[in-house]
């Protein structure tokens, strides 16, 4: 036995396992791209697969949606419905018919022409393939019919203004009928990105769609780098390893970023309410006068302050301020812990406050947790594994007092009406509003959706801490970034380097 | 020796099968629903229902598990239900990168150890042999992923020199692939150095007390040609054997250097497991991670009765 044999002898197994593992992964574009062209953008969440029609997760359509499924009509900066593969569209006088004009010389990637059938195609299948509950949003489609292959006619059951806003959403994405076969891995689109290559736990590469029928985006490829650690993804920025952080996970890190020749930031807003739920449907919040108080007893202006670093926006109701129908309504309950004790008359209790171990709820809950005891409720934090622990015990069981999450989704306002949805909010009135909101021409839809935000307020149902700000941090350079998140899509279609 | 081999084949087979059960049972105990985490915020109880009947979760677990077990007999990890990818594939792409990571921080381990354990043990009696002793006793007090982090700032923040992170593969860009290690196996190397250097000083040290050097200095030999010569292959057996079980150190060790460097190895794969819930993904890579480590105790095992003739 020589000496050096013995070392061989122990590493022999893994260089085994290296030989035969190649360590290459991805593959697919084969396009070489000039570097200067290229951009890196970093993100937190990685999907789990390609396929949003049977996946749930932030992560696909972030990636996918606008980029490189396209509906007929996109959400805009300022969150306006705008033409996408439709020109046009007409409204009938009983709001149940919408005509869609399609764009003419629409190609799939995969060379397939788009027409009125796919539209058809696409439409049907969320009925019959999706998975998600979200496809219950078009529930209020009867039929998609071909006029003619640049005319799509979709007639609803009952007029309803939430369907051209879902058609913005990933169920409007359109599918080419030669396309689903393996949607988890390969996506068949008609936007301005096709994708070049996905390498599991590491990054996503979208290439420029050399047919795209629009203008061509002016970057070669666009990658997203996925990053489970914030400082990982910091010190990445900071070393040149990507050109943007797309949404930074803590506010006191931007300091790093504070010089304006390297580095720009820029903080929009998104849909995201942090609420703070309280389950009405048991003790000590099925009193009315107890979730008053708790709205009374936080000062939220402090909170956001102390726990994001004062970035974010106090809004007091589910609406965040790119919808047509916002109203500030941080005025309903102001700080005031004198009330807040009147409201309790006297008495104290004492409740569990499960969170997620995320770093907003984790940093609100230390601030909610020290104004409650100020008014005589004690809040016992319990930080609960995120997602899998929180959902089994707060979402799904509803065993919890207060909680605290980000409700992410667009136009969420809805949850509110679900008696069994884990606030157990039981109130017919709110329900009302929103379907006679859904019903009426976009001036009722707008008053209607007021009222029903004051009411929730003015309820107590839950309590908003503040808007979540959408925090983009880029090299000095990169120009086109969205920036407010109030679409599910990161939308790269403007992106440029300098 | 055959019958030896013969039983311990046998012992590691059975090892294999217990802790199949093992895993199985630990993931069928883990709170939450691979369904429910799948679906969301938004989610129906049918629709969960539905997923779960899709996934196979609403089986008898024994039913499951022979059904995982026999897969994996004929090699078949089967296919993820929450990314709907096979998971052989994956493994095998991640354990690539895991291994390169893990062989690279022993190498620089060995590099460290071998000539300052020796060196400190020849030399046990001077200052310089006790300062290398102290420093390694330091060494082992710091852990990998705080070696990494302090890495990181000095090399990759301030001094701009390596990447902080990401992973290139070998065949996009050779160069930057190994750049993107250099930190990594650093910082896993360093602290296994600093423990493998104690071993192999107190190792050679031991066999310098042997009789056998007495007489082959007493023959002639000055003490370092003696202990070139009979020595080191004697001081090596007991270092094997820590070599293999640091192995299995290194192997946790790399899960965790992983997260702080962003390499997609195993480590990464079994932490997004492990947070989706995707149950026979994560019970995959430990089965991998426990084969590897019971097969390294094998081959430690069979190469000391090869080395130590005493055992034979």
């Amino acid at each position: 036995m020589r000496r050096i044999g013995i070392w061989i002898a122990a590493g022999g197994l893994l260089l085994a396992t290296a030989a035969c593992g190649g360590g290459s992964g991805g593959g697919g574009g084969g396009g070489t791209t000039p570097k200067s062209e290229s951009l890196s953008v970093g993100a937190v969440a990685e999907p789990a697969n390609l396929d949003f029609t049977s996946t749930e997760g932030a992560a696909i359509p972030q990636a996918l949606l606008v980029n490189v499924y396209e509906g007929l009509v996109k959400l805009d900066q300022n969150g306006q419905i705008v033409p996408l593969l439709a020109e046009k569209w007409d409204v009938s006088d009983d709001r149940k018919t919408y005509t869609f004009t399609l764009r003419k010389n629409v190609k799939f990637s995969s060379g397939a022409p788009f027409t009125a059938d796919d539209v058809v195609f696409s439409l049907d299948r969320v009925k019959s393939d999706w998975k998600l509950k979200i496809k219950t949003q078009l529930d209020v489609v009867d039929k998609v019919e071909k006029k003619d292959d640049s005319t799509a006619v979709v007639t609803l059951k009952q007029p309803s203004n939430g369907f051209l806003y879902s058609m913005t959403s990933r169920l409007g994405a359109m599918f080419s009928r030669t396309g689903v076969a393996d949607l988890a891995n390969k996506p068949v689109g008609t936007g301005p990105y096709v994708l070049g290559s996905w390498r599991r736990g590491d990054s996503l590469r979208l290439d420029a769609n050399p047919s795209y029928w629009g203008t061509e985006p002016a970057l070669s490829s666009v990658t997203l780098k996925y990053f489970k650690d914030a400082t990982a993804m910091n010190n990445a920025l900071l070393t040149g390893g990507i050109d943007v952080i797309s949404s930074v996970q803590a506010p006191e890190s931007l300091q790093q970023f504070a010089d304006p020749n390297r580095f720009e930031t820029i903080e929009g807003t998104t849909n995201g309410e942090v609420v703070l739920s309280m389950n009405n449907g048991r003790p000590p919040f099925d009193d009315k006068r107890v979730r008053q108080a708790v709205r009374h007893a936080i000062d939220h202006k402090a909170l956001l302050d102390t726990a994001w670093a004062g970035r974010g926006q106090l809004i007091g109701s589910m609406v965040p301020p790119t919808d047509p129908w916002y109203e500030d309504r941080t005025g309903d309950y102001p700080y005031d812990p004198a009330k807040a004790k009147e409201l309790l008359g006297g008495k104290t209790y004492t409740v569990k406050l499960r969170i997620p171990n995320l770093p907003y709820a984790v940093n609100s809950a230390q601030v909610v947790k020290s104004q409650l005891a100020q008014v005589g409720i004690t809040a016992e934090i319990e930080p609960l594994e995120f997602p899998a622990r929180w959902l089994d015990q707060v979402f799904t069981k509803g065993d919890y007092d207060l909680s605290i999450i980000n409700h992410v989704e667009p136009r969420d306002m809805g949850i509110f009406a679900d008696k069994s949805y884990y606030f157990r909010y039981d109130n017919p009135e709110f329900g009302k509003l929103l379907a006679s909101a859904d019903a009426g021409t976009e001036q009722e839809q707008a008053d209607d959706l007021k009222q029903a935000a004051k009411l929730l307020s003015e309820d107590a149902a839950a309590d908003w801490l503040f808007l979540f700000p959408n925090l983009i941090v880029a090299k000095k350079g990169v120009t086109g970034l969205p920036k407010n998140a109030i679409a599910e899509s990161f939308d790269f279609t403007a992106l440029a380097k300098q | 020796m055959i019958l030896y081999l013969v039983k311990r084949l046998a012992v590691l087979l059975a090892s294999i099968v217990v802790a199949a059960v093992a895993v199985f049972a630990f993931m069928a105990l883990l709170p939450g629903d691979p369904a429910e985490i799948a679906l969301g915020v938004n989610a129906t109880p049918e629709a969960v229902a539905e997923l779960r009947r899709q996934f196979g979760t609403d089986r008898p677990p024994v039913v499951q598990f022979l059904d995982w077990f026999g897969g994996l007999a004929q090699g078949d990890f089967g296919t993820s239900y929450v990314t709907s990818a096979p998971i052989g594939p994956q493994i095998s792409e991640r354990l690539a990168v895991t291994a390169v990571l893990v062989l690279g921080g022993m190498v620089v381990a060995l590099l460290l150890a071998v000539p300052l354990g020796t060196f400190a043990a020849v030399h046990h009696r001077d200052p310089l042999g006790a300062a290398i002793s102290a420093a390694s006793q330091l060494g082992i007090a710091i852990p990998a992923f705080l070696a990494g982090i302090l890495l990181v700032f000095v090399f990759a923040v301030q001094a701009q020199v390596l990447p902080s992170g990401g992973y290139v593969p070998f065949a996009d860009d050779p160069g930057e692939w190994l750049r993107g290690l250099l930190l990594p196996w650093l910082s896993l190397g360093l602290v296994q150095g600093a423990v493998l250097t104690r071993y192999v000083r107190s190792s050679v040290l031991d066999v310098m007390r042997e009789d056998y050097l007495r007489t082959a200095r007493a023959k002639g030999r000055g003490s370092t040609g003696a202990l070139w010569r009979h020595g080191l292959r004697n001081a090596a057996v007991p270092v094997v054997t820590v070599l293999g079980l640091q192995l299995a150190t290194l192997l946790i060790g790399a899960v965790v250097v992983e997260r702080v460097f962003v390499i997609p190895g195993l480590g990464d794969l079994l932490l997004n497991g492990v947070a989706g819930r995707d149950l026979l993904l994560v019970q995959g890579v430990v089965m991998v991670l426990v084969a590897a480590v019971l097969l390294i105790n094998f081959v430690v095992d069979v190469t000391y009765h090869l080395l130590d003739p005493r055992l034979r």
